[in-house]
């Protein structure tokens, strides 16, 4: 009965989903006030529906029920609680479920955050968001509907992929999701200032905090995937440039150059054109990515079942939503003009630079990921390209960033003077040369020419992100939370630049063959392997090894990683084991039973490798300040300017 | 229609059953061919499961292609050589790092193109917004609160 | 035109791209072989069959014949099986087996249960032949003509209308009367 009740409660979702968009849209359009009175109910009742739906579904989790198909694939009955409500997104229908339940979320939020907007702007958005979540519904319902039921009933269910029942990959989806379906909002905005042809700097204001908390969730979520295929994978590596990770990574990387560009058309009325087309892009990339993952065309380890006619519907979707989009954009970017002006050394030029860079970058990534398919259907035949190609280009674009951040942010709107600042920076780039060099050649005592280099523009952020907000603290003046919160990001990504380089530069890794009781030394550690044993877990059985780990002799810890066959699915995972040791992780994991009690062990020593993702939820806590500022929350209406902001704060 | 079903979910049972991944212990006479060897195996692509470099695949067709690299390099065989033999048999497919040849010129010119493509936009809008300023007397948010 | 419809266009191009990716999806995961239009390898190995034999492509040449690689840990390989027995059954042309990386004693079982569709079969116990070939998964089948050249690959469990569609046409219009 609750499956039917879930497919029904979608159906309902579909046609209100549907009324959402056309009173929204048509509403403001004919002026017809009812119309646009009619949009907020209808949000809310799509809510409760999709809402029901979400519950139907994991209550039937749950319970077991396997005559129905989504179930009966994803779930069984040994498999623990925890995870039979967190395989309710564990595969492709079921997902997007949640993606359609996220949007749902959002457009409430929207509806509440909105109540200051003018009423006819708020319809807009709410109805572009409706035509969203209609597309969406209508996929789910037509091609990937998981109330599906199966007759017979299954006995039991074919389990949850053993590489999913993991607290951090339970989790990852659905923050994931609520970043990358956030930029659906931006993308609302701009298309309501477009519709509506007011494309003053308002829209830019009011879509700030939605933006940088999409960003922040977005951040977020890809520091939980990075993180979870450092650890399950086994491999130890942290970045694969798969394509599915590139496809959560491109909105990333758009959304950062949009939360800069938003604040230059917010604070000055400039790049008004340019910003529109970002956020129209970030949201593109978003849809791209649900394409990619979902429709068969690249080959990824994480994709989901490929099917040809789920990629045709997608396809047609987003020729709908990007090209619907992008000719408004053509019709309406025209109008825009703006005679601001800023010299070269000021803020804007400097936020400019950041602009284009990250876009070359997530365009850098996009040509790398696209490949495969462009060379294909140009009849170049087939290739491959993997982080031997991403690694170096990526650099290209980021480097020049990374170094640019901390002149940037103390540059003043305007006028290109740096004035006093000027000492300040070079000091503080004196100390992080020192800094770096002494961490590169003292600590660690190798490296390559790129190792101090990174280090000193990684110390270079964080120091001059410091600089501004003690100086301020000091004199006792207000700390706006978008400024502490631009800061707290860009000390995120200083420490990120700091750790990425330490861990690519002095990563120590073996692969070695360790017969019972052998030992190795790895880095400063020695290892000595006891031997391997049965386990035995709630659906798994395996072997567990016993590594003692030494360093200079002296006792640091025992590791014990694991092997585990999954009785379900038949499938090995290994759970490698880590301890972290002064900032340095030390890692082991077991490969292959070589014969006569000797085994294949990988042994890495990956220093300061924590930080990235540490540095990740670090600019993840710092969006989330930056968002919950108080000033974005008031409309600024031409008449009635509100300035409760601060000096200094935008470039965030 | 069942029964294409059926043969792809075997299929598929049969290419990637497994999360796990290769540890490799292979050691190199000397740490150059070594790196030369670790390097070699991290840009080749295991053709089972797709998205895995041979150095990280568990499968046997990837230990097949470990052994054959390290045959080739104890052989005195060079890198190229060794991207060579496996473009021959398995196409470019299998190279992660696209080779620069004219097919492939497009995707390694790409980022250099757009950064000089981006350097003159950027010069471009800060030369015109230059020209501006002495024009330009809106106020800043900053000089009104102040 | 303005430069405003610049990004429209460019999306445009790229739909265009994924239609076309959309099209080619079903056959994503199969590669296409650069051995095709080329010399087949040249192979001498031990015959699974008669341990006193080996098995030379120099011996094949000036006849056209089919390469199946196989193995009994295989499933796809069993579910071609009966289309295999039905090709040496209308006896078109012959199929020659490369099994690989298997075990002989269980490879002769499964033949003397299941029936042998091949006229002689290599063994490639630690896979290097089937590298030389390009395999990445077993079934595969390889079509190769009078003058030792693979003329086509054929990726997965071979079944009847494949084999009518794509194997018979491409045989020498004589031969493929037989059938």
């Amino acid at each position: 009965m609750l499956p039917e009740l879930g497919h029904f409660a979608l159906i309902l979702a579909l046609l209100l989903a549907a009324l959402q968009a056309f009173f929204g849209i048509a509403g403001p359009m004919l002026g017809r006030d009812r119309w646009i009175a009619a949009v907020t109910p209808a949000v809310a009742g799509q809510f409760v529906m999709i809402g029901t739906s979400v519950a139907c579904l994991i209550t039937s989790f749950v319970g077991n029920d396997f005559s129905v198909a989504y179930i009966a694939e994803n779930s069984n009955s040994a498999l623990p609680l925890f995870y039979r409500v967190s395989a309710m997104w564990g595969a492709h229908e079921g997902s997007l479920l949640l993606w359609i339940f996220i949007l749902s979320c959002w457009t409430v939020a929207v509806t509440i955050g909105s109540s200051r907007l003018p009423p006819r702007f708020a319809a807009r958005v709410l109805g572009v968001l409706g035509v969203v979540s209609f597309g969406f519904l209508l996929f789910t319902l037509a091609t990937s509907n998981p109330f599906n039921r199966l007759d017979p009933a299954a006995p039991d269910g074919r389990d949850l992929n053993p590489v999913l029942q993991d607290p951090a990959l339970a989790i990852h989806p659905p923050i994931l999701y609520t970043g990358y379906v956030g930029f659906a909002v931006a993308f609302a905005f701009a298309c309501a200032a477009m519709l509506e042809g007011r494309l003053d700097q308002n829209w830019a204001r009011w879509t700030r905090p939605w933006t940088t908390a999409a960003w922040a969730f977005l951040s977020c979520g890809i520091a939980l995937g990075s993180w979870w295929a450092y650890y399950e994978l086994g491999w130890g590596g942290y970045w694969f440039w798969d394509p599915v990770e590139n496809a959560s990574f491109m909105p990333w990387l758009v959304g950062t150059a949009l939360i800069h560009s938003l604040a230059v058309t917010d604070k000055r009325g400039l790049f008004k054109s340019w910003t529109l087309l970002l956020a129209i892009l970030a949201f593109s990339l978003s849809l791209l990515g649900t394409f990619l993952v979902r429709s068969g065309v690249l080959v990824s380890v994480h994709s989901f079942a490929a099917d040809p006619t789920r990629g045709i519907f997608i396809l047609v979707f987003l020729i709908v939503m990007i090209g619907g989009a992008l000719t408004l954009y053509a019709w309406r970017a025209p109008l825009l003009k703006s005679q601001a002006g800023f010299e070269l050394g000021a803020r804007e030029s400097f936020l400019l630079f950041n602009n284009i860079l990250l876009v070359i970058a997530a365009a850098t990534v996009f040509a790398g990921t696209m490949a495969p398919l462009i060379s294909d259907s140009l009849g170049l035949g087939t290739l491959s390209v993997g982080a031997p190609y991403f690694n170096p280009t990526f650099m290209l674009s980021m480097l020049p960033l990374m170094a640019l951040l901390s002149v940037g942010i103390h540059t003043s709107w305007k006028r290109g003077r740096l004035g006093d600042k000027k000492r300040m920076l070079l000091t503080t780039l004196v100390v992080a040369a020192v800094l770096a060099c002494g961490l590169a050649f003292g600590i660690y005592s190798k490296g390559r020419v790129l190792t101090p280099v990174g280090a000193a523009v990684g110390i270079w952020i964080i120091l001059t992100s410091l600089v501004d907000p003690i100086d301020r603290l000091r004199r006792k003046l207000s700390l706006p939370r978008a400024v502490v919160g631009m800061t707290i990001a860009h000390i995120g990504i200083g420490i990120f630049v700091l750790a990425l380089t330490t861990v690519e530069s002095f990563t120590v890794e073996h692969d070695v063959s360790l017969a019972k009781g052998g030992m190795t030394t790895v880095g400063a550690y020695e290892f000595r392997f006891v031997g391997v044993k049965a386990i035995e877990g709630p659906n798994y059985d395996g072997v567990g090894g016993t590594v003692v780990v030494t360093r200079h002799g002296a006792p640091l810890t025992v590791l014990y990683p694991q092997k585990r066959q999954y009785w379900v699915q038949h499938s090995v995972t290994t759970e490698a084991a880590i301890e972290m040791h002064y900032g340095s992780n030390v890692l082991v994991a077991l490969g292959e039973d070589l014969g006569a009690g000797k085994w294949s062990v990988r042994i890495q020593v990956r220093p300061l490798v924590n930080l990235v993702w540490l540095a990740a939820f670090i600019m993840a806590v710092g969006g989330g300040i930056a968002a919950s500022d108080r000033r974005y929350r008031l409309a600024r209406t031409a008449e009635a300017p509100v300035m409760s902001g601060a000096a200094g704060e935008g470039a965030g | 229609m069942m029964r294409g079903c059926l043969i792809a979910l075997l299929v598929s049972l049969v290419l990637c059953a497994t999360a796990a991944y290769a540890v490799d212990p292979t050691q190199m006479p000397t740490p150059a061919l070594q790196a030369r060897y670790l390097s070699l195996t991290h840009e080749l692509r295991c053709m089972q499961c797709q998205n895995e470099a041979i150095a990280d695949s568990p499968v046997d067709l990837a230990a097949d292609l470990r052994r054959q690299v390290r045959d080739m390099l104890l052989a005195g065989r060079t890198d190229d050589d060794v991207r060579n033999f496996m473009v021959a048999r398995y196409g470019e497919f299998i190279l992660f790092r696209p080779r620069m040849s004219m097919r492939n010129l497009w995707l390694w010119l790409t980022p250099g193109l757009l950064l000089g493509v981006g350097a003159l936009v950027a010069v471009r809008i800060v030369q015109q917004r230059s020209r501006l300023v002495p024009q330009d007397n809106e106020p800043l948010e900053e000089d009104i609160r102040s | 035109m303005n430069r405003f419809a610049l990004p429209l266009g460019l999306f445009a191009l790229l739909a265009v791209v994924l239609a076309i990716g959309i099209k080619h999806s079903p056959d994503k995961g199969t590669i296409a072989s650069p051995l095709i239009g080329k010399a087949a390898p040249e192979f001498s190995l031990p015959s699974l069959t008669d341990a006193s034999r080996i098995v030379k492509s120099s011996d094949l040449r000036g006849r056209w014949y089919v390469f199946n690689v196989w193995g009994t840990w295989c499933g796809g390989c069993r579910l071609e099986h009966n289309v295999l027995l039905q090709m040496r059954h209308a006896d078109v042309v012959p199929i020659i087996g490369l099994d690989w990386r298997d075990n002989d004693a269980e490879a002769l079982s499964l033949l003397s249960q299941l029936g042998n569709p091949y006229e002689l079969i290599a063994v490639d116990h630690d896979g290097r032949e089937a590298i030389d070939w390009g395999v990445y998964g077993a079934p595969e089948t390889f079509l190769v003509n009078d003058q030792g050249v693979v003329v086509y690959k054929y990726i997965g469990p071979l079944t009847q209308e494949a084999w009518e569609r794509e194997f018979l046409p491409r045989l020498p219009a004589k031969q493929a009367e037989k059938s």
